[in-house]
């Protein structure tokens, strides 16, 4: 027993050192590209971290799912390779997120939309497709909804579909949706929820007055059990729809795409969410994606010019690109041209007309 | 206290069927809370277990592959540049078409390409890298489906998955399957690949791995660490303010939710010692923080077991408090230091919260050979894939979930086994 102590504080030593040689590892260069950001992204710039690694035989990308905001924050806290050299965004990035780039010494980003990414509102297949209008999604879910044609807002009263719309059938509104940290939800509240808000004159005229009473009337989903927040999991959604027919659920187009046989999503504005209308943008609830890269990485961090090759070539995003296999919906053609043509040339982002 | 007109034994008799109805209800109550508990875990497990037995087979597909030089691009199969830039994915499309037919339309072409894993092309690369001399020469593999296609062939006969799979690819895989070309066999890359986006070539290799380093750098820590701090506070400290406001620390820090180490792993060992993100060493140091409370408790109990006796013999016969504690307590304490330990470890092994903070919930194919590479631990390889829209995913998770719960049974179970075989009682 006097022996496995010595052992013991044998090891003691070995721990100590090994804690040691940690933090002398960071100040090492690194070979392997990371990256950051959106959960809607992370699908995407996952599989084209790992085609890129098995194709060229470098070390894969290690990408990290922390949100579109959390993913700006490390981005932006600075140069070197302890940052990360990308960061995934399914909004474009903000005023205040370029402008802390700035202050910490990240001056050239080059910005790079990847193509778009749709939300679905989706039913079980066992029960009939909707038909909704955005004044349909607005007036089901919103907190406070006016009160028939005058100028008052009430806390929202309709409980069937049939009350909001006599067109839709009279089930119960139940609507499974992502929680309020989640990027699709704010992306959700800005384009499906804010269109409905909008058909109504009075409240578009409050936008130009006063935009914060705006969105509070606009983005404010209601609470009194007919939007169920169901977490960040899409997969948990799809299940619970299938489990009750009579319920929608709010999810990105990928997760339509991989439940197909499950699940429909429903008809907004007279468009059905497919491949064409959400690339054309005729369905109204997509919003483009995007992916920033650190200008002053390149050539530091090897092999980030490759990844961006691969994730640029058509094999990946073109129309029959492995992206679109994942979900992921493409950008035109041309688009895709003046877009690769700015990463060739690494040309940094003006941040111009930043919101 | 006796009722007027009753003696004792009347009146117990009376209350007697009373009191043992309760004692029923009583017991009632406690079967019904096991039972409770007990089916639970049955309904747990059977649901796990349902979803997540197709993880450990996948669908595979007999084709005849011609390693032919001029579809290839390959005129010399030992240069290994040519090698890597050979289209092995045209080798596939011809063992399909020799196999099902000429396709009629590009869509059909499209269809029939897709029955087969994309990761087939590098494992064709691999065996010609292994044997240049199969360059021109014909031999019949079996190569793993697409996901979708494997989804779909273990769901035949009941729920059928449908979704992303064609009429016409149903035909022809029910063709295959017919002639025993299509079958279903053990999944070996699920335990011996790193994580992947496309399901069939998923696996838990990578999480493992990454599992055991981080493992054993919280046990080489956290460890001796512990035993050291137990033994001093309970064998040489004095009795005084400063240990009890070190000892009501402790029992805090046991209490404390495990994310906030993980935001002092961030603030501490990345921003300020700059330990690199993702990597076993740093996950391995803020998970010593979550376990050490655990175990320097354990430990000091452990201890406080040794009964006073064997320490005032020890004292009696000369030995120094050192040689009394390292000679005689510290080997009867083992035994329930050992347990504490791993019970910690256990506890270290299903935590994913701290490890979201230091940038360890991330995608990582490559299978860390290092303290200092990135890496991932299992439960969060079940959270990423839970996360996932692929449907195959979902039998992975659970598969997944099945190897975690039995590493959690084999270390629970060597807990139990060394507290019964090794502990003394007085």
């Amino acid at each position: 027993m006097k022996a496995l102590f010595r052992n013991r504080i044998c090891s003691l030593g070995v721990g100590a050192a090994l804690a040691l040689t940690a933090v002398q590892v960071a100040a090492q260069s690194r070979d392997y590209v990371t990256i950051v950001g959106s959960s809607t992204v992370y699908p995407f710039a996952t599989v084209v971290a790992e085609r890129f690694g098995r194709a060229s035989g470098a070390p894969t990308p290690k990408v990290e799912s922390t949100g579109t905001g959390g993913g700006m924050k490390l981005f932006c806290a600075g140069v070197g390779t302890t940052h990360p050299d990308m960061t995934g965004a399914s909004r474009q990035i903000k005023k205040s997120e370029f402008e802390q780039c700035q202050a910490n010494g990240v001056k050239d980003i080059i910005e790079i939309q990847i193509g778009f990414d749709g939300i679905v509102v989706a039913n079980s297949k066992k029960a009939p497709q909707l038909n909704l209008s955005t004044k349909d999604i607005f007036l089901a879910l919103a907190k406070q909804v006016p009160d028939g044609n005058s100028e008052k807002l009430i806390p929202n009263p309709y409980k069937t579909w049939k009350e909001v719309n006599p067109a839709l059938p009279d089930d119960k509104i139940e609507v499974l949706g992502p929680p309020p940290t989640s990027g699709t939800r704010d992306a959700f509240a800005e384009l499906a929820m804010e269109a409905g808000c909008k058909s109504f004159a009075w409240i578009k005229a409050i936008k130009d007055q006063n935009e914060e009473q705006f969105k509070g009337i606009c983005h404010a989903l209601r609470e009194d059990g007919h939007y169920v927040e169901a977490g960040e999991n899409d997969n948990l959604i799809v299940q619970k729809l299938v489990a009750n027919p009579k319920a929608l659920g709010v999810f990105g187009f990928s997760f339509l795409e991989q439940n197909s046989d499950k699940v429909q999503g429903s008809v907004v504005n007279d468009v059905a969410p497919t491949f064409e209308t959400i690339a054309d943008k005729s369905y109204p609830v997509s919003r483009p994606i995007f992916l920033y890269v650190k200008k002053a990485h390149i050539g530091v961090v090897p092999n980030i010019e490759g990844y961006l090759a691969e994730l640029t070539s058509e094999k990946a995003w073109g129309d029959d690109g492995y992206l679109t296999d994942k979900g992921m919906i493409p950008m035109p053609a041309p688009m895709r041209k003046q877009v690769a043509a700015i990463v060739a040339g690494q040309v940094a982002m003006k941040g111009d007309g930043l919101k | 206290m006796t009722e007027p007109g009753k003696n004792t034994t009347e009146v117990i008799r009376s209350s007697l069927a009373r009191r043992h109805r309760a004692e029923r209800r009583f017991r009632a109550y406690g079967i019904t809370a096991v039972s409770f508990a007990v089916l639970s875990v049955v309904v747990l497990l059977a649901d796990i277990v349902a979803k997540g037995h197709g993880a450990f087979q996948q669908t595979y597909l007999r084709l005849p592959v011609t390693f032919d030089g001029t579809l290839l691009g390959v005129t010399d199969a030992a240069d290994a540049r040519q090698v890597e830039r050979g289209d092995f994915q045209a080798l596939i499309r011809a063992a399909v078409q020799r196999r099902l037919g000429e396709p009629a339309s590009r869509a059909e072409l499209r269809e029939q390409v897709a029955l087969v894993s994309n990761g087939a092309a590098y494992q064709l690369m691999a065996r010609l890298r292994a044997d240049p001399g199969l360059l021109g020469a014909s031999e019949t593999l079996w190569l793993a489906a697409d996901d979708d296609i494997d989804t779909w062939f273990k769901t035949r006969g009941g729920e059928e998955f449908t979704g992303r799979i064609s009429e016409r690819q149903i035909g022809w895989m029910n063709d295959l399957a017919e002639r025993g070309d299509a079958e279903l066999r053990f999944n070996r890359t699920f335990f011996t690949s790193g994580d992947s986006r496309e399901p069939e070539q998923a696996g838990i290799g990578g999480a493992v791995m990454g599992t055991l380093l981080t493992l054993v750098v919280t046990l080489l820590l956290s460890f001796p660490l512990g035993v050291a701090a137990a033994i001093y506070l309970e064998e040489f400290a004095p009795q005084n303010r400063w240990t009890d406001f070190i000892e009501v620390n402790i029992n805090n820090l046991a209490a404390v939710p495990s994310i906030i180490f993980g935001l002092l792993g961030l603030a501490v060992f990345i921003n300020f010692f700059e330990v690199p993100r993702s990597a076993p060493v740093l996950g391995g140091l803020v998970l010593t923080l979550m376990t050490l409370p655990t175990i320097i408790i354990s430990s000091r109990a452990a201890i406080k077991a040794v009964p006073p006796s064997i320490r005032e013999a020890a004292l009696g016969v000369g030995a120094s408090k050192m040689q009394m504690v390292l000679g005689h307590v510290l080997p009867l304490a083992m035994p329930g230091m050992l347990t504490g330990a791993i019970i910690g470890m256990a506890q270290a092994l299903g935590e994913t919260a701290p490890l979201l903070m230091i940038g360890m919930v991330a995608f990582i194919v490559d299978i860390p050979r290092g303290f200092t590479e990135p890496a991932t631990v299992l439960p969060v390889q079940i959270f990423l894939w839970a996360d996932s829209p692929e449907r195959a995913f979902v039998e992975k998770t659970s598969g997944a979930i099945m190897v975690l719960l039995a590493f959690l049974v084999v270390m629970n179970g060597l807990a139990v086994l060394l507290r019964k075989r090794l502990e003394r009682r007085w």
